[in-house]
């Protein structure tokens, strides 16, 4: 009947567009919505300016002057101590003096060169992953540093074997000894995780059972009564007068705990694989390890990699609690450093801090985490 | 059964073909797996008693009769356990599993309320309100657990006054260094009338909401009882209270020389406690939550929209059932996690289980098998109840698939 | 208000315009709906069809112009919204059966807790619907346990349960396997023949062609062209038209 002449695009009314707009939907679009963008911006307001206030704009900068990559930086005539440096603000200084513990622990000063190493290749094997992603052959250069770099740090930083001095694992600390048991415990539980996951799906059932058992038990109790076992018990299990490093005890009250969370994980990814894979790999007349090891195992493993990388981020908060056994890992070291009779009383610089470190760490790796889970879903998709 | 079927295949075949039968196979790796795990068992547990008796560590739980011979804090289960040193060590062992699961209870109340609010912020419309809830999920959920207990803890202990310059709430409750001092109630012998009053006020109130929902169904016509609950559950106690010559007194702290005496004592050490475990879960609780209404597909709500449901009947009907069974079995787990977490305890001193029982008993006496034996037992006790709850919710919820 | 034909307009949108931000995503929609009229809206994706239909139950707002609904102005008034929707019913692409209650619960839903009917009353009229679109034996199973064009003719029950004026569909059968738009047709067939408004977005030009009173075609956010079936098929005068159709019919026939 009737054929319309064009019409014309337009620019929509004025208040509808651009931050007019904005601030209308987001912020101010109803009394409780104002009601609520005021009551936020007041929050902000009572929190903030005294946090930067005793962070940063009344804090203690004194100190003294400092060498930087060769250059000398005076940020004061001297540095302060503990009586002219306030108390209703931060004194950094007191960080800047027990720095060294809180990154070293009591690793002794002339052989930090080879934390120093460590820290490096730590640096690399992050950098090199992210840069091999679309390498072809970028399975097998993972792999191989992942079994190069725990061999080569522990020589680093343990000494021995005729190549480097020896340094005792009880001169490790801080966020070094962080570092290693994190990175450790992820290296060993998760061989020893797809182990159980595989166990606890086989048909054998002695197998499937202890498998279960194992998983349920570590999962329905704390991780400080495991620590506390292999603390306490662990040692009585050995024949008498072997001495039992306290580092390696905790080691594998941690390696134990966490290969039965990320054996969920795995499971996780193998029920997740389509039956079809299973029967497939069976009719093409495959064994069960190699049927596991190129075709089930590679799939469950790629689909569970952001829950994995998730499991490894708990670890990480996880370490913290060593410093109950006794092991001096950074959270160990604030406490330490501020029983100083020197520098009472700077607890609160100390966790503030550890704070710091731990958030910055903890946040990119759970940034990386959703950047795997944004991957995988659009690889997915197809 | 099984062994028949396989002697009877066995049976007619060369050794080569028993050799790579499947089932062979797996009966004689599941043999030799469970000769490998009692053999280890058997050495460890050798070596075990060698060494318990080469250093003189008594076995059997004989010690549990000893005293304890040490102090602990004042913790709020003492209605239900008094404890002095003279106790015993399992007396330490009950004050100990009180105040876990005091810790929990609170805790999980907390967390809940807490993780509900920012889970619900979480997808607030307002901008601010939104990111600052973002904010707040990004923060607490990025740094350890146990800093944020020794962080609170800190941060408590140099804000809290002194005794002597207590913060008052009213002059009922008191906040200083030692800690939180509620009204602490004295029940007198009406009280127990009181209530019965309250239960019966329950149970009416049920009787209640099904005569309604049937009146509803029969006439069509809905009426709303939280007015009539109301009156009920809290009415009904109350009127009972009164007749009866309020029977409850509160013990208010009163200053004394040093410090504060009576009143109920709640010790920083549980508020940091407390406060740290509810702040971190309810960081997870809210993710629960926010995934649980995400959860919802959009179209739900056009739907209840276009068939002409109200907001608040859209949300009661369609929106929160759908969002509950996705939400309510993580935040469950959760609960669990809290629970587990509260025995970091030991970190600052609160005489809960592990740091009371599995720390300072376990320091005295050494038996740690049977201490912390004892510990993980009640530890894996709550986590079975926990499973247990979560099956039977999740059977409950089912939307029934094809 | 004009009345040609001595059946009223239920539907006159005037001078529409909606905006998605900085985007015309609706130009000066002109268009009145007769009562009893069955009309079909077309076009290519992103010609705002779907959006159109949406403004007029008000799940999309629009910035410009005027929607007047069985008499009613539509605005952003709770309760005149709550009207027009018990008289207007949809239907979605995806269904949007509510997955937690059962087929004969999803129908009653808005009878007991909107026109406060009893549940025996409800329940009646739900088996009444649920037979007029012949899925009557699933009554107590729930939507996840049925076929895409099952949980459709569910999803048609249920808007009729509240006695709407007008039906709405919105790409009814998009989501659907091919061998099952037919039964789904056959119940707008139906539908369409005892006389309710209708109007439909839909690429079944079978449907449109047989049922529909008329045919409006939208390119680019605007009426382009609208006609009866007959003429609209044959005599296409615009040029978008006759692109639009040699593309979809070469698949059809």
């Amino acid at each position: 009947m009737a054929i319309n002449e064009l019409q014309p695009t337009r620019k929509p009314p004025i208040f509808q567009i651009g931050a007019i707009l904005w601030l209308r939907t987001n912020l101010i679009s109803s009394w409780t919505n104002g009601l609520l963008t005021f009551a936020s911006l007041y929050l902000l307001y009572i929190v903030i300016p005294p946090l930067l206030d005793w962070m940063f704009l009344s804090a203690n900068f004194n100190f003294g002057t400092v060498n930087i990559l060769g250059f000398d930086i005076k940020f004061s005539e001297v540095m302060a101590d503990n009586k002219n440096c306030g108390r209703e603000a931060a004194c950094w200084p007191f960080i800047y003096e027990k720095i060294y513990m809180f990154i070293y622990g009591f690793y002794p000063r002339e052989e930090v060169w080879r934390p120093d190493v460590f820290y490096g290749l730590t640096a690399l094997l992050i950098i090199v992953v992210r840069l091999v992603r679309n390498y072809k052959y970028k399975n097998k250069v993972i792999l191989s540093m992942i079994v190069t770099y725990p061999i080569v740090s522990y020589i680093l930083i343990a000494g021995g074997f005729g190549l480097l001095p020896v340094v005792e694992t009880h001169q490790w600390g801080g966020l070094l000894l962080t570092l290693i048991i994190a990175s450790v415990g992820i290296l060993i539980s998760f061989p020893i995780g797809v182990v159980l996951a595989l166990g606890r799906q086989s048909e054998l059932r002695v197998i499937k059972l202890f498998s279960t058992l194992f998983i349920e038990f570590i999962r329905g109790v704390p991780l400080i009564t495991i620590l506390f076992m292999a603390s306490f018990v662990l040692p009585l299990f050995l024949e008498s007068g072997t001495n039992f490093d306290k580092l390696l005890r905790a080691l594998i009250a941690i390696a134990l705990f966490q290969a039965a969370y990320f054996a969920e994980v795995v499971r996780g990814g193998l029920q997740a694989i389509p039956k079809g894979q299973y029967e497939a790999a069976d009719a093409i007349g495959l064994s069960y390890f190699q049927k596991n090891a190129l075709i089930i195992l590679p799939q469950a493993l790629k689909i569970s990699i952001p829950n994995i990388v998730g499991s490894s981020i708990s670890l990480f908060k996880d370490t913290t609690l060593v410093l109950i056994i006794g092991l001096m890992d950074m959270l160990a070291m604030v406490n330490m450093t501020s029983n100083d009779p020197y520098w009472l009383g700077r607890e609160t610089e100390g966790f503030v801090f550890v704070t710091m470190v731990f958030w910055v760490i903890l946040y990119s790796m759970s940034r990386y985490s959703r950047k795997l889970e944004i991957r995988f879903n659009t690889e997915n998709k197809n | 059964m099984k062994q028949q079927n396989i002697l009877s295949q066995v049976k007619n075949l060369t050794f080569r073909e028993i050799l790579y039968n499947n089932e062979v196979r797996a009966f004689f790796f599941q043999v030799a797996t469970l000769l490998l795990i009692f053999g280890l068992f058997y050495t460890i547990i050798g070596n075990l008693f060698d060494n318990i008796e080469a250093r003189g560590i008594h076995t059997g739980f004989s010690f549990l009769k000893n005293r304890a011979g040490f102090d602990i804090l004042p913790f709020l289960g003492n209605y239900l356990q008094e404890y002095t040193p003279e106790s015993s060590n399992l007396t330490v062992f009950y004050v100990g599993l009180i105040n876990t699961l005091v810790v929990a209870l609170v805790g999980i109340i907390v967390t809940t309320f807490l993780g509900l609010f920012i889970g619900i912020a979480r997808l607030s419309n307002n901008y601010l309100v939104a990111k600052l809830a973002g904010g707040y999920i990004e923060l607490f959920r990025n740094i350890p657990v146990l800093l944020q207990i020794f962080f609170w803890y800190n941060i408590f202990i140099n804000i809290f006054p002194h005794p002597k310059k207590s913060f008052s709430f009213f002059d009922v409750a008191f906040l200083n260094q030692r800690g939180l001092y509620l009204p602490k109630p004295i029940l007198e012998s009406g009280f127990s009338l009181v209530i019965i009053a309250f239960v019966v006020g329950i149970i009416l109130t049920v009787f209640m909401k099904r005569y309604f929902n049937k009146k509803h169904d029969e006439t069509g016509v809905h009426t709303s009882t939280l007015g009539y609950s109301t009156l009920l559950i809290f009415g009904l106690p109350a009127v009972f209270f009164l007749l009866l010559g309020s029977p409850l007194h509160f013990d208010i702290a009163v200053l004394g020389k040093f410090n504060l005496k009576g009143g109920m004592q709640i010790v920083p050490e549980f508020i940091a406690l407390t406060f740290a475990l509810s702040v971190y879960t309810a960081t997870y609780i809210a993710e629960a939550i926010r995934s649980g209404i995400e959860a919802v597909d959009k179209g739900q709500k056009e739907a209840a929209a276009a068939i002409g449901l109200t907001q608040t009947q859209s949300l009661k009907l369609i929106v929160l059932p759908q969002a509950l069974r996705v939400a309510i079995p993580p935040t469950i787990n959760q609960y669990l996690n809290l629970t587990k977490n509260s025995s970091l305890a030991t970190a600052i001193g609160y005489p809960e289980l592990m740091s009371a029982f599995g720390g300072t008993v376990l320091n005295q006496v050494g038996q740690a098998v049977e201490i912390l034996g004892m510990a993980m037992l009640v530890y894996l006790f709550i986590s079975l109840c926990i499973s247990l709850l979560l099956n039977f919710v999740n059977k409950r919820m089912a939307i029934p698939e094809r | 208000m004009e009345t040609e034909n001595n059946k009223s307009n239920i539907i006159e949108i005037s001078e529409l315009n909606k905006w998605y931000g900085d985007f015309h995503a609706l130009k000066n929609i002109n268009m009145n709906v007769k009562e009893g009229e069955i009309i079909v809206v077309c076009g290519p994706s992103g010609s705002g069809k779907s959006t159109l239909i949406r403004c007029v139950n008000f799940l999309e707002k629009f910035q410009e112009g005027n929607i007047v609904v069985s008499g009613i102005e539509l605005t952003d008034d709770a309760q005149k919204i709550r009207k027009i929707r018990s008289e207007v019913a949809m239907v979605f692409q995806h269904f949007n059966l509510f997955p937690h209650l059962s087929i004969v619960d999803n129908l009653t839903l808005a009878p007991i807790w909107v026109h406060n009917e009893t549940k025996e009353e409800a329940r009646e009229k739900a088996l009444k619907f649920l037979e007029r679109v012949d899925i009557s034996e699933q009554a107590d199973k729930y939507p996840n346990q049925l076929s895409g064009g099952q949980q459709q003719r569910v999803a048609i029950a249920r808007s009729l349960c509240t006695s709407p004026k007008i039906m709405l569909f919105d790409e009814p059968t998009s989501a659907l396997d091919p061998e099952m738009i037919s039964e789904v047709l056959d119940v707008m067939v139906e539908l369409a023949k005892g006389g309710i408004t209708m109007i439909c977005v839909t690429h079944e030009m079978g449907f449109a062609r047989k049922m529909a009173n008329r045919i409006i075609f939208m390119d680019e956010g605007q009426i382009v062209e609208e006609n009866d079936p007959i003429n609209f098929f044959k005599n296409p005068e615009s040029e978008r038209l006759q692109l639009f159709l040699s593309q979809i019919l070469t698949h059809d026939e």
